[in-house]
């Protein structure tokens, strides 16, 4: 073999690798939203159950009665400004910025962290009132659907935190970054059913009492 | 073998099955197609409406299938072959066009039949209607006639011709409430009410149960449902008054404890809102 | 007190069997299970069983251990209907038959669960996983390691429904377990949770599985295969997958729902509490309703196949097919409703499902007379899955007549819960499902195995079954029409209703008679497989690129992808000799990987543990999974390279058409 048709051989090789790489990026994204639609459906179900149950308070407190809106608004722009700076750093791994991609990727995980502490610190609020999921089918569906969301965002964390691990130690190659975009995909998601739960459950069943 | 033989071979037990059945159905009863009420009646001609509806499309399917099975077989080189004949847009339009047009006859009907035998329609008579509430118990029925102040247990009397409106909620888990004679069911439910109206039009004594699993007395779980005349119905009411029980708040709780293959009792004097309150149970938490 | 919640519900008693029965089902399950593990280390299989199997990644294997699960199940399932079948025949007037009321409630329970979620389910997957990636010209799935973590999710939850045979009891609920039957206040045992966790386990691996198939169908074709010119089994998988991607979720969430109220004392479907137990009812057959529509679409796909193959011609109204499979995806979110038209939701609901319902039937009959036309002016080879196809297409019609009749609220309210209901998808899904992936099974055996199965004896077992069904069934629709309600441990005898129940029991034995003889079938092939050796790859003159490579076909099916130019793909490259002489080069793929395994292994212990309240060993199962999964993204490179070599040297020790297409 000449060297000029080894030569395009090896090109042609690295031309289809390439080409087979990108091929695998793109079914991993396809798979990932293809589950974000799943996991859609499965918060549909939850939003439904608690649509049908919200009224069923059993001789117990509503949804009126419970809920305190600025504190769910708290909740909402920490959330907020976490899928924002969860931007930041994709935008940072674009630019091959390592450093920042970790200082945005810690900032997300803190911000993360208080959405969580402030949701439990609301469930224990009413649980030690006495108004458990035990209470009502209401607070059922309530504590269910939420607490599914915050489950998601525990997740999410522990996500963020094996990201930061993995892009310190082996930097920003191409497998990095894809997981972190599908990680920023699914924080982002979370993001957009908070929105929902906050106008559902917060603003529509809460009856806007500010 | 020859086709001949063949066919035969396989018309010979469909006729001795189809023999079979008429010997058999004609020797027993067989509520869903020989009602003695009113809506299983239409009930019935619903069905064979239906049935009769239907043929247009399985005969067709069954005479073509075997023709084309006979015919197009391998052996028989003389039939015609057109491997790559794969689609006809006139034939395609007939086989997207009948089935649409049965099933939009059977849609109209479908409409009309809802609206007409919805279960919750009070039936028109110039009788009198008699008003039943039905309660689903582990692992009996229990029958309450308010006006009347009596109440049974796995005995239900009605009136010929009488308009009956039942009311219908259980006190465990859930059963459904049918009697195939008179017509359709409709579920029991704890802490909600369903309604069902029937009509017997013949006298007679009719199998009745609960339709929905419900746990281990579920087998048990059936009834007898007469249909008098009204006298005879006045009569069973007063052996009803005359009962030493009465089904008062006590009683009811003892009663509604789980049994299996429960007895015929009869009660007098229902408390007072018993039937409500059995619902409210389970809306509100109030004990009775 | 310690002790108490260590050990759970093993600490409160009634952890053993009682009846003689179930003993000796449980002492049998674990006499085999014991005797297999012997075996193994008797002949030293346990390495080439951990290689070649346990921690395979190729979907091929992976299909072969979905069926035989599968298989396994469906022997359970079974055993479950003949019980079932014998206490009807027999629990007449003062005999109350062999079994108690709770026993046979749980048998019951426990055949509809098995059928469905592992026997039919399973055969699906199976199927899938065997032939899909070959038809569309793939050389795996997209996910392979997702995709084996679903199938031992499958056989977890497959293994977790048959421990509760020695240990506590199954749920006695019914098939979809409705509440408040299912409450801990009516069923206060460990039977409901046994049916909740084996098929959350279970479901979560179908989820995968959907995610998986979706994407390996939209994103793994051969060149030159756009949607329009994919086998139509490949249409009736994807439309079954969106199905479960769509479907699915409702499941999980459901369960976890019903699961939330018996362990933590919510109140989603209690009776009182603020529970509204018609919501769960909405929600299972929301899932219900197109899970019947995920069994059977790719059975008819299997049935498009190979009533083209064995006719030698293309299929018919191709187009009519794919669009007669989106409806009825559509359209069977539509309809969840028909199952409980008693509930009293009104005549305007009811009618407006009823309708809806009808509609599904016009894509069906379209179906059918496409098949019907597809034999027409082609050369029938009545071999044994035309057998089935003929079974299924009488059958079929006649249990959708059925299925229309229930469709009118009014004739509902007089058949709902009878035993006409019962006979009603019997008839669908046995003909439709039962016969389309035994039809399958045949079809695709000599590609997976390198040899045919006896065709004689396949017509003989389908012939039995045929006639065991309609002997089986037929009385049961009569029965609905006297008001033998489903589910019934005992009746009376004035209601005459005996007779039918003997003779549908006689139409079981003969079905049992079928399926002892699909077990002489395989075992007789093995021996005679030197006479059924299939050397070109292409035993039935097949239309599809699965034929197109070697049987069986190599761990990377194809040592060239090949390019597809029309519908017919194979068809096209035998007639037209169209050699693939593109360049072999060195290939990328999945390395073997435990890993799928231990996820099943530590959902299976979370699952137990949910089941006997052990608090301490549930979150063991749970940061095992978590463990395992962080361990296995995080680590290094999950492909190895087939040097070109290899490919030569294996391509080199297998023959398939081209071979003989050369000559």
């Amino acid at each position: 073999m000449r060297v000029s048709e080894l030569n395009s051989a090896v090109d042609s090789y690295k031309i289809n690798q390439a080409s087979l790489k990108a091929e695998a990026d793109s079914k991993t994204y396809f798979g990932f939203w293809v589950y974000l639609m799943t996991d859609c459906v499965l918060f549909a179900s939850l939003f439904a159950t608690f649509a049908v149950l919200h009224a069923n308070t059993f001789n117990g407190p509503s949804a009126h009665s419970l809920f305190s809106l600025p504190y769910a608004l708290a909740e909402t722009l920490i959330l907020l400004t976490s899928s924002f700076t969860c931007g930041l750093a994709i935008l940072a791994a674009q630019n091959k910025a390592k450093r920042l991609v970790l200082f945005w990727l810690l900032i997300t995980f803190l911000l993360g962290l208080a959405f969580l502490v402030l949701e439990f610190r609301e469930f224990a609020n009413f649980v030690n009132q006495g108004d458990s999921w035990r209470r009502s089918g209401f607070l059922s569906s309530y504590f269910t659907l939420v607490a599914t969301h915050g489950l998601h965002i525990t997740i999410g964390l522990l996500w963020i935190g094996t990201m930061m691990f993995q892009v310190l130690k082996k930097g920003l190659n191409r497998i990095t970054v894809r997981q972190l975009t599908l990680m920023s995909l699914f924080w982002h998601f979370l993001d957009l059913i908070w929105i929902f739960i906050f106008s559902v459950v917060y603003l529509i069943s809460g009856g806007l009492n500010i | 073998m020859s086709t001949k033989r063949k066919i035969l071979i396989i018309a010979l037990p469909v006729l001795v099955v189809i023999g079979l059945l008429i010997v058999f159905l004609s020797q027993h009863n067989v509520p869903v197609l020989t009602p003695a009420g009113t809506i299983a009646a239409q009930e019935r001609n619903l069905f064979v409406f239906a049935l009769i509806l239907a043929a247009f499309v399985v005969i067709p399917v069954y005479s073509l299938t075997i023709l084309i099975a006979l015919k197009y077989r391998e052996s028989n080189k003389k039939a015609r072959y057109e491997p790559n004949w794969d689609h006809s847009r006139v034939l395609e339009t007939i086989w997207w066009g009948i089935p649409m047009a049965i099933i939009a006859v059977l849609s109209v009907v479908t409409w009309t039949s809802s609206h007409a035998l919805d279960p919750y329609k009070p039936i028109a008579s110039v009788h009198s209607t008699i008003n039943v509430e039905v309660v689903s118990l582990d692992w009996k029925w229990l029958f309450i006639y308010p006006n009347q102040s009596v109440a049974s247990v796995n005995q239900l009397a009605i009136p010929v011709n009488h308009p009956v409106h039942f009311y219908i909620t259980s006190d465990t888990v859930m059963n459904s409430f049918w009697i195939p004679s008179l017509g359709g069911q409709i579920y029991a439910m704890p802490g909600m009410m369903t309604q069902l109206n029937l009509e017997a039009s013949k006298l007679g004594s009719y199998y009745g149960s609960s339709a929905n699993i419900s746990g281990k007395g579920f087998a048990g779980m059936h009834f007898e449902a007469l249909s008098l005349n009204y006298q005879a119905f006045s009569s069973w009411l007063h052996k009803l008054s005359q009962s030493r029980l009465s089904l008062n708040i006590a009683n009811y709780k003892k009663l509604a404890r789980p049994s299996e293959y429960n007895p015929v009792a009869y009660y007098k004097d229902p408390a007072d809102n018993l039937f409500s309150d059995i619902i409210n149970q389970y809306m509100t938490g109030a004990k009775l | 007190m310690y002790l108490a919640n260590l050990f759970g519900r093993f600490s409160g008693g009634n952890v053993f069997p009682t009846s003689l029965v179930t003993a000796a089902a449980a002492i049998g399950v674990v006499i085999l299970i014991i005797a297999i593990l012997l075996l193994i280390t008797l002949t030293r299989r346990w390495t080439w069983l951990w290689r070649e199997w346990l921690t395979t990644t190729n979907h091929k294997k992976i299909g072969v251990m979905y069926l035989i699960v599968a298989i396994l199940m469906l022997l359970r399932g079974a055993s479950d209907a003949a019980m079932m079948r014998l206490q009807q025949a027999t629990s007449v007037g003062s005999s109350h038959g062999f079994m108690s009321a709770s026993m046979f409630q749980q048998v019951a329970s426990a055949h509809g669960t098995i059928m469905i979620f592992f026997a039919a389910m399973g055969l699906m997957f199976g199927l899938i996983n065997l032939v899909l990636p070959l038809q569309i010209g793939a050389r795996d799935v997209a996910f392979p390691f997702m995709n084996a973590t679903s199938f031992w999710l499958f056989a977890a939850g497959a293994l977790l429904i048959n421990v509760s045979l020695g240990l506590g009891d199954f749920s006695a609920a019914g098939w979809l377990a409705y509440p408040p039957l299912s409450e801990l206040k009516y069923s206060p045992t460990t039977g409901v949770d046994y049916w909740i966790w084996s098929l959350q386990i279970a479901g979560i691996g179908s989820l995968m599985s959907g995610i998986n198939f979706i994407t390996t169908i939209l994103k793994e074709r051969a060149r030159g295969m756009s949607l329009m010119k994919m086998p139509l089994f490949s249409w009736s998988v994807l439309g079954a997958m969106v199905l479960v991607a769509f479907a699915f979720p409702i499941l999980t969430v459901t369960l976890a729902l019903l699961a939330l109220d018996r362990t933590l004392g919510t109140h989603f479907f209690t009776a009182g509490g603020g529970g509204n137990a018609m919501m769960y009812v909405n929600l299972i057959w929301a899932w219900g309703h197109p899970e019947v529509y995920i069994l059977v679409l790719p059975a008819f796909g299997i049935f498009s196949e190979v009533v083209s193959t064995f006719s030698s011609k293309s299929l018919f109204g191709y187009k009519s097919m794919v669009w007669a499979i989106m409806a009825i995806v559509v359209l069977s979110y539509g309809v969840w409703l028909h199952h409980f038209f008693t509930m009293g939701a009104g005549a305007n609901v009811n009618a407006v499902f009823g309708i809806a319902t009808m509609l599904i039937a016009i894509p069906t009959g379209v179906k059918i007379f496409n098949w019907l036309f597809t034999m027409y002016r082609g050369r029938i080879r009545f071999t044994s899955p035309m057998i089935w196809f003929m079974g299924f297409i009488f059958l079929f019609t006649m249990g959708g007549v059925a299925g229309v009749l229930m469709a009118v609220p009014a004739i509902d309210f007089q058949l709902h819960n009878s035993l006409f209901l019962v006979a009603h998808f019997h008839t669908m899904i046995v003909s439709g499902v039962l016969f389309g992936y035994f039809a399958g099974i045949t079809y695709w055996f000599p590609k997976v195995f390198g040899f045919r199965l006896n065709d004689k004896l396949g017509k003989y077992a389908a012939y039995l079954w045929i006639i065991g069904f309609v002997v089986a069934f037929g009385p049961l629709y009569i029965l609905g029409l006297m008001g033998a309600t489903r589910r019934l441990d005992h009746y009376s005898a004035a209601t005459g209703w005996h007779l039918l129940f003997v003779t549908a029991g006689i139409g079981g034995a003969i079905i049992a008679c079928g399926i002892a003889v699909q077990f002489v079938q395989v075992i007789y092939s093995i021996i005679k497989r030197d006479e059924t050796k299939d050397i070109t790859g292409d035993p039935w003159n097949g239309r599809t690129l699965e034929w197109s490579t070697a049987s069986p076909p190599p761990f990377y099916n194809f040592a060239v992808l090949p390019v597809v130019r029309s519908r017919d793909a194979f068809w096209d490259m035998k007639h037209r000799k169209d050699l693939p002489e593109s360049e072999i080069v060195a290939l990328h793929l999945p390395k073997n990987t435990p890993a799928g395994l231990f996820i099943a292994v530590f959902a299976f212990i979370f699952g137990f543990s949910m089941i006997w309240h052990l608090w301490v060993l549930a979150p063991i199962g749970l940061i095992g999974i978590i463990l395992t999964v962080l361990i296995r993204t995080t680590s290094g490179e999950h492909e190895e390279i087939v040097s070109v070599k290899t490919i030569n040297q294996i391509e080199a020790s297998m023959t398939s058409w081209k071979d003989y297409a050369r000559e």
